[in-house]
């Protein structure tokens, strides 16, 4: 069955529908934070890319000038730089202390790209064209994890770039001038794909599309709704359901709190991207 | 008897007296037609009252007083000096007299003034062309040191503005370069000569163009033409003259090329604003890249040129690298630019800049291979990286929107 779950049909439902865990709390921290500092970024940044273009210099003005939004940039960054530090280390922890490696490396709840994803793809896109069934998923959908270490590469590229342009006295001590023209050139343009990427794709996929629409509060609240669990990811309802492990996820429904943070939150960080996107769609048009 | 001959004597001699006093004034009146006659206030005792007007009612009045402190007052001159066709013997003068001659005694000014753009345009019938009462009024012309004369250093620039500041007369007449007093006032120039302690060596409108050799600045021989712009401005500035003359754009010059910029490229001809302002500095970038536009282009993708073109001036722009007046090129070891000057000037404002920063090209270029090979492969793979996302993930957002909308048309169903 995939009837779209919207959220008010969940919410209209919360009294009777049973709600499973998705996100523990220390993820749905780290992506409440991940989002707050990649639009601090985006918006501090973003004028720099369109200089030319008059709505850059207001949205500078009326972040205090460049001065103050450089700093404002580089506090997000910084934080940003540290919920990233803080995920490897859960990681780690889930590793050594949970003894997951393998359950990070493979299978269901692992991150990892695998030939399944491959396979979901390939069954995605058929039912795209009308060619086969809508293709059900775990855990973790191969958008998903593109994603998951989309971030990785960003950070990688935006922080690493980043980081030379912010201490280039130290990094000048042992790179060459070419370093520096490229840490700029690419800070830029990853920062270009980064905020447009997250404010279309994962957006649409996340939020926007009609199923999902005006935007799917899981990672606030942590909990998903049996009647979305059951809709999107037959699989691992199924798989929960013959390990027994369906029941140690049920949670009680999501709190009014939650609720209203995810979408006071998410509803605010959801309208600065997409008026993020249309700005740079005006900008390349005109 | 001594009594009647004594009057008889007194009678004949008042009788003299009176007789050779008729015979002198007779002779008087014969040798200076009016000696007792002013002509001045003969002419004022008509012309002298504020509401005397010709036969087509225009005022043909004349401020006695005026003419008076006036140059020519001080000279005692008549109005018959200028007005050379009118006789106080044959008065009334006839309703319409010859326009005064001003080259009758100021024949070399007047012989200047026609070769000029006033006096050409005037030749060419150009009816509100200034001639000599537009500048030097009619009557009450005063010498230029006197402060209130029109033509008063402190003055000129009203002088000159009420042709080239009037909104109006600059449309109608097309006067070249708009309202010049607009631009001119709040210049650095015009706000020096508004007032304060420097007004006197401010310079005016003639101390560029000139008062009676005023030439349009296309023609060669002016002194505001292209060939000539650094020697009229160098006149004050003479050590900013030297450092001009010494960079490569003065090199150029002398050598002849009349494609290099001169002072008014850069700072304008009327609206000259002082060097530190954002808005000059901001400004001028774009002026350097009338000529040196590739460069202005790789400047635009670099953080300097970014927080610029937003406006602020805290960071690096063209001049803070290349210096403002005498820029070399970098193979010159004087450049500021050079190898061995650039960590130097790199420093200026980082202070921490090493040779591996200063190495840094501030005019990298995306679409030049040979310049900087890595930048360029850089690009091409980001280019490549953002066509390819987007590409693939666009297609993928449209195909399953297209898919969930032809789903809900055709009603719920499995799938």
């Amino acid at each position: 069955m995939a009837t779209p779950a919207s959220i008010s049909d969940a919410a209209t439902t919360t009294a009777t529908a049973r709600w499973y865990r998705r996100f523990a709390l220390p993820e749905r921290v780290l992506h409440a934070l991940l989002m707050v500092t990649f639009i601090g970024c985006a918006l501090t940044g973003l004028p720099l890319i369109f200089a030319a273009k008059p709505w850059a210099e207001a949205l500078a003005h009326l972040l205090g000038g460049f001065e103050s939004a450089g700093i404002i940039h580089r506090v997000c960054a910084s934080i940003m730089i540290a919920v990233f530090v803080t995920h490897i280390a859960l990681v780690i922890r889930r590793a050594i202390v949970g003894k997951d490696l393998l359950g990070i490396l493979w299978g269901p709840d692992s991150m990892v790209p695998q030939w399944r994803d491959a396979i979901d793809m390939y069954r995605h896109v058929r039912w795209f064209f009308g060619l086969g069934p809508r293709p059900q998923f775990d855990r973790w959908t191969y958008w998903e994890k593109f994603d998951y270490w989309a971030v990785f590469w960003g950070m990688a590229i935006i922080g690493g770039s980043g980081l030379l342009l912010w201490f280039p006295f130290f990094f000048g001590n042992f790179l060459p001038g070419w370093a520096f023209n490229i840490a700029s050139l690419v800070h830029g343009e990853e920062a270009l794909l980064a905020v447009g990427f997250i404010f279309t794709i994962h957006f649409f996929n996340g939020h926007l599309r009609p199923e999902k629409f005006p935007m799917d509060t899981v990672v606030f609240t942590g909990r998903i709704s049996e009647h979305e669990l059951r809709g999107e990811r037959a699989v691992e309802y199924a798989r929960l359901q013959a390990t027994g492990a369906l029941a140690q996820k049920e949670a009680a429904p999501p709190s009014f709190s939650a609720r209203a943070f995810g979408w006071i939150v998410g509803g605010t960080a959801l309208a600065l991207g997409v008026v993020v996107i249309l700005l740079i769609l005006y900008s390349v048009v005109f | 008897m001594l009594r009647s001959g004594r009057s008889i004597t007194l009678a004949a001699t008042t009788r003299w007296v009176g007789a050779l006093l008729c015979i002198a004034l007779a002779t008087a009146v014969a040798a200076k037609p009016a000696p007792e006659v002013d002509v001045n206030e003969t002419c004022l005792a008509c012309h002298g009252s504020a509401g005397f007007s010709n036969a087509a009612g225009q005022s043909v009045a004349v401020d006695g007083a005026a003419f008076v402190k006036s140059v020519h007052g001080e000279l005692n001159l008549e109005c018959t000096a200028c007005h050379a066709d009118v006789s106080p013997a044959k008065l009334p003068h006839p309703e319409k007299l010859a326009p005064v001659d001003c080259s009758t005694c100021h024949a070399e000014q007047v012989k200047q003034y026609a070769t000029t753009v006033h006096g050409m345009a005037r030749a060419g019938g150009n009816a509100v062309a200034a001639t000599c009462t537009d500048c030097h009024g009619l009557h009450d012309i005063r010498r230029a040191s006197d402060p209130a004369s029109r033509t008063n250093h402190a003055n000129l620039e009203a002088t000159c503005s009420k042709c080239h500041g009037n909104e109006a007369l600059v449309k109608t007449a097309n006067l070249p370069g708009g309202n010049i007093d607009r631009q001119f006032h709040d210049s650095i120039h015009g706000r020096l000569l508004a007032g304060g302690a420097r007004a006197a060596d401010a310079p005016t409108c003639t101390s560029c163009h000139g008062a009676h050799n005023i030439l349009a600045p296309t023609e060669v021989a002016s002194r505001v033409n292209r060939a000539h712009i650094p020697e009229t401005c160098g006149g004050c500035h003479q050590a900013i003259y030297a450092r001009f003359s010494k960079g490569q754009h003065g090199r150029l010059r002398n050598e002849g090329n009349p494609g290099v910029p001169v002072c008014t490229d850069c700072h304008t001809a009327h609206q000259i604003q002082r060097h530190d302002l954002p808005a000059f500095q901001v400004a001028v970038i774009e002026q350097c890249g009338n000529c040196h536009n590739e460069y202005l282009s790789t400047y635009r993708d670099t953080f300097h040129g970014q927080v610029t073109k937003l406006g602020y001036t805290s960071v690096a722009t063209c001049a803070s690298c290349h210096s403002a007046h005498d820029m070399l090129p970098a193979s010159d070891p004087n450049s500021t630019i050079s190898a061995q000057n650039r960590v130097e000037t790199c420093r200026k404002c980082h202070a921490g800049a090493s040779a591996n920063f200063a190495s840094f090209d501030p005019h990298a270029s995306r679409h030049d291979k040979a310049r900087d090979p890595l930048y360029w492969y850089a690009a091409k793979f980001m280019d490549w990286l953002l066509i390819g996302v987007f590409a693939f993930f666009g297609i993928h957002t449209v195909l399953w929107l297209g898919r969930l909308w032809i789903d809900k048309l055709r009603g719920p169903k499995g799938g």
